[in-house]
């Protein structure tokens, strides 16, 4: 059974309808890229994922866990999908350490050594161990977003959402956060990331889906979708953004 | 018969601060738990409770303090509540407190970054907890400020219950330059009285903020 599963999504915002009957299917372990022009919807697919949005009608399920348009059941999904954005948005009040048990602590309810152990696991899949108790205003872009991924990954979430994360980094700091990227699937991770880094969709992604208007417009092998374009508007794509 | 300022007149002046401090600690407790409950309200994902909260808030700041202090002590009275003047003033400060402190902290509450919420939202953090955790601790200290400054506001604005006949500072000093008459010596004395209350309120903000700058950091 795949970890998630997408059916028919409907999304409107107001009159406008930003996904128009979306199908989507993720098996775990899988790696898929969502690639398309800004407006295209992505961003609006991942945060109805993770019930961000609510959907007007259609059915998502997260390993066993479903939403529909009443929104019931949110928060059991939530456990299970990690979401990390363009913005980092690490607590600021809290150190890295901190920022990071405070969900597996009161959300998961996990005790407070287990909690610690956490952080310091996943602070190390992201190459930070020895940033644990700094403040994450005194950090990077780079490092504050791998701080994020670390903060995610501590609720042992089913699968990870990456929307854009390296948008609003400098080349060399980009090169981190794919580094970590890269990893986390070589590890067995589940994913599901928007992202403008065509080269990396290509190499790291399984599967890649071009959304277009609201719609899954063609999606296939990331080699074939890279390699192979079959419709006109994917091939202007890829021209476009490679030129 | 014109008395002298002497000693036991300056005793008296700074013994009836305790009022003036009683008061304005009572108005800040009950007005800023009100005030706490005001601003969650006015921040809440309830329409009625936002437009109550609004409405507390509006009439509040709309009104003068003379206003809900005569309506505590004479209002109350005819309806058949012979409030004692310190309580009715107590009562009217706290109110007024709660308006101020409720529409101050509701600025604070919002002024914490949308994603803040949306970042709490994705962990799955229940909305208390989103509040306790998350959005509390950081509005916090961006309404350090604010409150300290409306507190010393407090302080000053509760010279206006010796309408009533509650003997606090303003009213002492008045009760001695009549027997005195020497205004001076009389309103400068209650004047440095305010301001040595007063002013260490202004540092201990200032040392707070500082602190929490260096935490942050750190
Ligand atoms: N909260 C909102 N309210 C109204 N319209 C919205 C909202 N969020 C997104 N939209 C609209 O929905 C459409 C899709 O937006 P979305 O952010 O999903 O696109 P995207 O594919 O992620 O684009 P980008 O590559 O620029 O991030 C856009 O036209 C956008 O203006
Ligand atoms: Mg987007």
């Amino acid at each position: 059974m795949p970890v998630v599963q997408v059916e028919g999504v409907h999304k409107r915002f107001g009159a406008v309808e930003v996904l128009k009957g979306i199908d989507l299917a993720v098996e775990g372990g899988e790696v898929v890229a969502i690639i398309g022009r800004s407006g295209s919807g992505k961003s609006t697919l991942l945060r109805c994922i993770n019930g961000l949005e609510q959907i007007q009608s259609g059915r998502i399920e997260v390993s066993g866990h479903s939403i529909d348009p009443s929104g019931r059941g949110l928060r059991e999904l939530r456990k299970d999908v990690g979401i990390v954005f363009q913005s980092y948005n690490l607590f600021p009040h809290l150190r890295v350490g901190e920022n990071i048990m405070l969900a597996p602590r009161i959300v998961l309810g996990v005790s407070k050594s287990e909690a610690r152990s956490r952080a310091e696991e996943t602070l190390a899949e992201v190459g930070l161990a020895e940033r644990f108790d700094a403040w994450p205003d005194n950090l990077s872009g780079g490092q504050q977003q791998r701080v994020a991924i670390a903060r995610s990954l501590a609720m042992r979430p089913k699968v990870m959402l990456f929307d854009e994360v390296t948008s609003a980094l400098d080349p060399e700091l980009t090169g981190e956060v794919l580094a970590t990227m890269e990893r986390l699937a070589r590890h067995g991770m589940t994913m599901l990331l928007v992202t403008h880094e065509m080269g990396f969709a290509r190499r790291v992604a399984t599967t890649t889906v071009f959304m277009h208007q609201g719609k899954v417009w063609e999606m296939g092998p990331s080699e074939r979708i890279f390699g192979a374009p079959e419709t006109p508007e994917l091939r202007q794509f890829l021209g476009g953004g490679l030129k | 018969m014109i008395r002298q300022f002497t000693q036991s007149e300056f005793l008296f002046i700074l013994a009836s601060a305790r009022w003036t401090l009683l008061l304005t600690l009572m108005s800040m407790l009950l007005g800023g738990l009100l005030g706490f409950l005001v601003a969650l309200a006015r921040t809440s994902r309830l329409a009625p409770l936002r437009t109550l909260a609004a409405g507390w808030i509006g009439v509040i700041q709309g009104v003068p303090v003379l206003m809900l202090l005569f309506l505590s002590y004479y209002g109350l009275a005819l309806a058949g509540f012979d409030l004692p003047p310190l309580i009715a003033a107590t009562v009217s400060m706290a109110l007024y407190a709660s308006g101020f402190l409720g529409e101050i902290w509701r600025g604070s509450i919002q002024a914490v970054p949308w994603q803040q919420w949306e970042a709490s939202s994705a962990l799955a953090f229940s909305r208390p907890q989103q509040y306790r955790y998350v959005i509390l601790p950081q509005a916090v200290r961006i309404a350090i400020p604010p409150t300290v400054g409306f507190l010393v506001q407090l302080v000053k604005n509760t010279s206006i219950v010796s309408i009533i006949g509650v003997v606090e500072l303003a009213r002492a000093g008045n009760l001695v330059n009549n027997a005195t008459f020497q205004p001076f010596k009389v309103f400068g004395t209650v004047a440095a009285i305010y301001f040595v209350i007063c002013w260490p309120i202004s540092l201990l903000a200032r040392r707070l903020e500082g602190r929490l700058h260096a935490r942050r950091a750190g």
